[in-house]
């Protein structure tokens, strides 16, 4: 497989389509921001700058009250100055600035990016050309930041996080407005839906008042959003919560240490030794603090809405079924006051500096009180387990219905032991293995996932939606034989949240291996989460009675698209062919041949029927049962 | 008490079809683990020596580590034909089932649609006695499904087979 350039095909006529009406989603060619070679060369600007500004403080001080300044030669700016080359010296750095302000206007010229009904393509580089496609239907989440100069200058950077290493589509810088209605529009042609409600228009107050507005605005706008649901979280509690995490008694044990080092030694001059540990302790705190100011969890039409960050914004929005396991944790110290904390697994490992961001990313609530914990799991669980029991053609409350079982049942269960909230737990003999947790230590099916209820002191319930598990495994060494106990584990892409289980009773744990695997299977094939809007879509058609419009409008070309080898077959085309891997193309995972079954699946006009008589990802019925063909 | 395996009623595997791998793998994982216990073993007794050997504490300690290392070393190459027979995989219909180990017995269901690709690993003893590993790799990196000692000419066949039904059953992510 070799990567044919070529020249670009056609952009598809949108015509009717709410694409067309979109300014940046139209399939054009467009640019960043004029102003982002400022923003992304502004720190070396700054940095220059500052440099010469040091410099020069000798000379102006000198200049204002002369015979004052210190006579030191090794100056350069003195040395110019004293030489009589300022003329040169200046046209010297006229020359660099307006070369370097050239080079920074062709990077900025040559960077491009457009949207289509099925991808989103970035190309860029003066010298070396990078040119990257990442489909719609596998984005793992859209991430707009907004860092403190950028926000002033009224811009945001816009993140589409796809499954893979450092598989990120960055486009930074955008209009701050942009930005937003730019993401609005690509999560709804990723969903498959193709009507978009009409956004209320906000109008301008001026650019100055549009500025100091948006400043002073809250991180999430209500309005904006259309959330239905919005979870927040108390900055006391917050501050509370960081306090009393396990970094704090590492902290507090390691200044112990050193008073009883010092008392017994009587050296005191290990104490500066530490300084720089202290401050780099404070600025922990202080990052981490005034990331999560602000923090809200809210429930929007196209997934969840993480936001945080008070002076730098940052919000992301996950589509529904992105989340690949979930946990609701209790860390010793916070269990006098009843908080908890959600963490998630993402199928997304963002390189490019963001790592940071991706830490705070697998967090979904940084601390809550139970009842922030049930809103928030009635915020994520809808997407995840509800699709899988209620169907993908499901409405939201048919999707919160179906979700409502594995909320209560956690809901219960967060303190709960023994036989209550329906869990297996592990026998007597467990307490080998688990001493204190045993009579907490169990497992649950509820519809469409599996639950692991852990813990008895560090108290945590995981949450697997059975759509979203790789595979499952069950382990039993000599010791658990000697107990008749194993241990079982759910795989799932790789995060904070393991879902493993230990010392159940060995035929319960192959229950659960056996339960897990045929449930995942069924599971997965009824999942449509990758286009979550799209039956909605074709519903909405079927009722109208009128002529269906390509979901993928790019379908004709849709077969050469990310991986040029679409039309290969299946053995070529299959996941060992994606194997690959090309570093310019974001698409690690990618499934080429489902682009046009897709399209296929978009075309035909919909039955206003059941929902598995077009399943467009998993067309079971149509292939042979494995064992009969072999 | 009695020793009650993982077994496949239990697992809801009865009458599954278990397709064992090439009794020559035996031979593969016989030479490593020779080759391994013995460098070790090497490793140890050297150290013990350069310790004046059972003349003082930290060389008697050496001399009783290579003894351990020799002995496990020994019963792992005694149980090889065993561990060998004990691994099996099973094409269901919607998922692959792997069985592997004695002592430390897994079974592991990975569902077509999750794989994400297939590799074939070839080394220097697989090549001389013509056989092949096979390697499933899904989204979750602790999946780490490996099928040793398939003959290559097989491997290749299921390969193409695997991949043909991940095609089919494929859903998102």
């Amino acid at each position: 497989m070799t990567f044919r350039p070529g020249p670009p095909p056609p952009a598809p006529p949108t015509k009717g389509d709410a694409a067309a009406a979109a300014p940046l989603t139209d399939g054009e060619w467009h640019r960043l921001h004029p102003l982002t070679p400022l923003l992304k060369g502004g720190i070396v600007l700054i940095v220059v700058l500052g440099y010469v500004l040091n410099n020069l403080r000798d000379q102006l001080v000198e200049f204002f009250i002369p015979g004052t300044g210190p006579q030191d030669s090794g100056d350069p700016v003195r040395y110019v100055w004293e030489h009589g080359v300022v003329g040169w010296v200046v046209l010297g750095v006229v020359v660099l600035l307006v070369v370097l302000t050239g080079l920074f206007w062709l990077s900025w010229r040559m960077h491009e990016f457009r949207v289509t009904g099925e991808i989103v393509e970035v190309r860029s580089g003066v010298l070396f050309r990078t040119n990257r496609r990442a489909r719609l239907d596998r984005i793992q989440g859209i991430n707009i930041s907004r860092p403190l100069v950028a926000r002033v200058l009224g811009t945001a950077k816009l993140e589409i996080a796809q499954a893979g290493n450092d598989a990120n589509v960055q486009l930074a810088y955008l209009g701050a407005r942009a930005a937003d209605d730019l993401r609005q529009r690509i999560l709804v042609l990723a969903s498959g839906a193709k009507d978009d409600d009409p956004r209320a228009v906000r109008r301008s107050d001026g650019v100055l008042q549009d500025r100091v507005d948006e400043l002073f605005s809250p991180e999430l706008d209500p309005a904006a959003v259309h959330a239905t649901r919005i979870v927040k979280v108390h900055p006391g509690r917050l501050i509370a919560s960081m306090l009393l995490s396990g970094t704090t008694v590492f902290i507090l044990l390691a200044i112990a240490a050193m008073v009883v080092s010092v008392a017994l030694t009587g050296e005191s001059g290990i104490l500066f030794g530490l300084f720089p540990a202290v401050i780099g302790a404070g600025g922990y705190y202080v990052r981490k603090f005034s990331r999560s100011l602000q923090y809200t969890i809210a429930d929007t039409r196209d997934g969840i809405r993480i936001g945080f960050g008070l002076v730098s914004t940052s919000n992301e929005t996950l589509p529904p079924g992105r989340i690949h396991a979930v946990s609701v944790a209790q860390p010793l110290l916070w269990r006098p006051f009843g908080w908890w904390d959600v963490r998630i697994n993402r199928a997304t490992n963002a390189g490019n500096g963001a790592s940071s961001n991706q830490q705070v990313s697998s967090i979904v609530l940084p601390v809550g009180r139970a009842a922030d914990v049930r809103e928030v799991l009635d915020i994520i669980l809808p997407g995840l387990v509800g699709s899988a029991v209620a169907g993908p053609d499901a409405s939201r409350e048919e999707l919160r219905e179906g979700s409502s079982e594995a909320v209560d049942v956690v809901d219960d269960s967060l303190t709960t032991t023994g036989d209550r909230g329906g869990f297996v737990h592990s026998p007597g003999r467990g307490a080998w293995l688990r001493p204190l947790s045993f009579r907490r230590n169990g497992y649950r099916f509820v519809q469409g996932a599996v639950l692991l209820r852990l813990g008895a002191v560090w108290r945590s319930l995981v949450i697997v939606p059975l759509p979203r598990v790789q595979s499952v495994r069950v382990e039993q060494g000599p010791v658990e034989r000697w107990l008749r106990v194993a241990s079982v584990h759910v795989h799932t892409v790789s995060g904070p949240v393991s879902a493993r289980i230990g010392a159940l009773d060995a035929q319960d744990a192959q229950r659960l291996w056996s339960g897990t695997a045929r449930r995942a299977v069924e599971a997965a094939a009824a999942d449509t989460s990758h286009r979550w809007r799209e039956r909605e879509a074709r519903d909405a058609a079927a009722t109208q009675a009128a002529v269906p419009q390509p979901v993928g409008s790019t379908a004709p070309w849709a077969p050469a698209g990310p991986l040029g080898d679409g039309t290969g077959g299946p053995a070529q085309a299959g996941p060992s062919g994606d194997a690959t891997g090309r570093p310019t193309q974001a698409d690690p995972l990618g499934d080429a041949t489902r682009g046009p079954a897709q399209a296929d699946a978009g075309t035909r006009a919909a039955p206003p029927g059941r929902w598995p008589d077009v399943p467009p990802t998993a067309p079971w019925s149509d292939v042979p049962p494995p064992g009969a063909a072999r | 008490m009695p020793l009650e395996r993982l077994d496949e009623p239990g697992l809801g595997l009865t009458g599954t079809t278990w397709t064992r791998v090439s009794p020559k793998l035996v031979w593969t994982e016989l030479v490593t683990t020779v080759v391994v216990g013995l460098v070790i073993t090497a490793g140890c007794v050297l150290f013990a020596v350069l310790n004046d050997g059972t003349g003082s504490t930290a060389g008697l300690v050496w001399v009783l580590v290579s003894v351990v290392v020799a002995v496990s070393a020994i019963v792992t190459a005694v149980l090889t034909p065993r561990r060998v027979r004990a691994i099996g995989y099973a094409l269901r219909d919607d998922d692959l089932v792997l069985r592997r180990g004695l002592m430390w017995q897994r079974f592991t269901a990975v569902p077509y649609g999750r794989m994400q690709l297939v590799d074939v690993n070839r080394g220097p003893l697989d090549r001389v006695l013509g056989l092949s590993e096979l390697k499933f790799v899904t989204a979750a990196a602790s999946t780490n499904v490996r099928i040793p000692g398939i003959v290559a000419a097989d491997a290749d066949v299921l390969r193409d087979r695997l991949v043909e039904l991940a095609e089919s059953r494929r859903a998102g992510l």
